[in-house]
């Protein structure tokens, strides 16, 4: 079947992965800047990585006959320090034009601060004025409920239409919460934590099928990057047909992507 | 969609798996020494929620559990102490 990965760490993975996701049908990958697992000492440290998800990585993936995107922005985990994120953030503009980047993310909260609420605010601004899509990513455990409303209160006086934002890595308690603003949501279907495959299908089935995607998220941590496909299996087991199944996994992205200059298919 | 019964023949003997190991969890927390642990009582919190639930919850199963295991405040942070989730809120 064929799909669309639309949030995947790809710089973290290896070819061994990108085989097993071309075999089970991807044909594009969407990768937001994040945190490498450890915290950068300079911004020039983030301009390599810029440059590597912005040349390096589409085409290592185009050796695999998928099309990567990227999107920009310095994490949340690195935005405590403000004048630090300042500096990178300073950067980013040169890279929106490169011809795979989509949009600012993936930004948001982590620990639910002061100082990474006015990074968050400022990538609004930068996501603003250069007319991007944008993708929110939520904190993790017990900080995602209150980073999520803390996320939707800002975005609410933003002014930013919320059909151009997905907010990340929804569950059951901030899904409601996303989807009921106008907001996309994304869920992300991990071994350990967010959400398993099962309780994704269940999130359909209560929440509804549009402006909603799943993503394997995969990164350096334990992660699964074809757990899309798996989860497009577990929806066939809940007797899903194939055009429902195929809205979740390539329409739904298909749609919300295309609302960057740069997405092509 | 699929049937109540069809829910079961898919998904009885995993969930039947998980809860046994919730309690094998819990057991093995009680039968090493040490001081007793936020997370625990999160725990614990957690499986009341679960049980409480009724015909008349307006929130399913998973919200409250996952409630019970959330940060309840509303003022943002004055500073990051920690970069990581430990899964359950500090009281």
């Amino acid at each position: 079947m064929k799909y669309i990965e639309p949030h995947a760490h790809m710089v973290s993975r290896t070819t061994d992965d990108y085989q097993a996701m071309a075999l089970a049908g991807c044909e594009i990958i969407c990768e937001p800047a994040f945190w490498a697992g450890f915290d950068r000492t300079s911004a020039q440290g983030f301009y390599d990585y810029y440059c590597q998800l912005t040349d390096y990585e589409p085409a290592r993936a185009a050796k695999f006959g998928i099309k990567h995107h990227s999107w920009l922005c310095i994490n949340p985990k690195e935005a405590e320090d403000v004048g630090f994120a300042r500096e990178v953030m300073s950067i980013i503009p040169e890279f929106l034009d490169k011809p795979n980047v989509l949009g600012i993310g993936e930004i948001g909260l982590n620990k639910n601060t002061t100082s990474e609420l006015k990074i968050f605010e400022e990538h609004l601004a930068l996501a603003k004025e250069h007319d991007l899509p944008i993708l929110i990513h939520t904190p993790h455990l017990e900080d995602k409920l209150k980073g999520t409303r803390l996320i939707v209160d800002v975005l609410k006086n933003s002014q930013i239409d919320p059909a151009k934002i997905i907010i990340d890595h929804v569950e059951e308690h901030t899904a409601g919460l996303v989807l009921t603003e106008g907001f996309w949501a994304g869920m992300t279907l991990y071994p350990e934590s967010k959400c398993s495959a099962p309780r994704a299908v269940d999130i359909l089935e209560n929440f509804g099928m549009e402006n909603i995607w799943m993503n394997s998220a995969c990164d350096w941590g334990v992660s699964d990057p074809i757990a899309v496909p798996k989860c497009a299996i577990e929806m066939k087991k809940r007797k899903y047909s194939p055009k429902e199944i195929e809205k979740i996994i390539y329409d739904n992205p298909l749609r919300f992507l295309s609302q960057s200059k740069n997405f092509n298919i | 969609m699929p049937s109540k019964e069809d829910i079961l023949d898919l998904y009885f003997i995993d969930a039947r798996h998980r809860l046994i190991d919730v309690a094998a969890f819990l057991d093995r927390v009680d039968r090493h020494t040490g001081e007793p642990d936020y997370r625990v009582e999160a725990f614990y919190s957690a499986i009341e929620a679960l049980v409480a639930h009724s015909e008349k919850s307006e929130k399913s199963r998973a919200q409250a559990v996952l409630e019970a295991f959330s940060d309840h405040s509303e003022t943002p942070l004055a500073k990051a102490t920690i970069q990581s989730a430990s899964g359950a809120a500090k009281p």
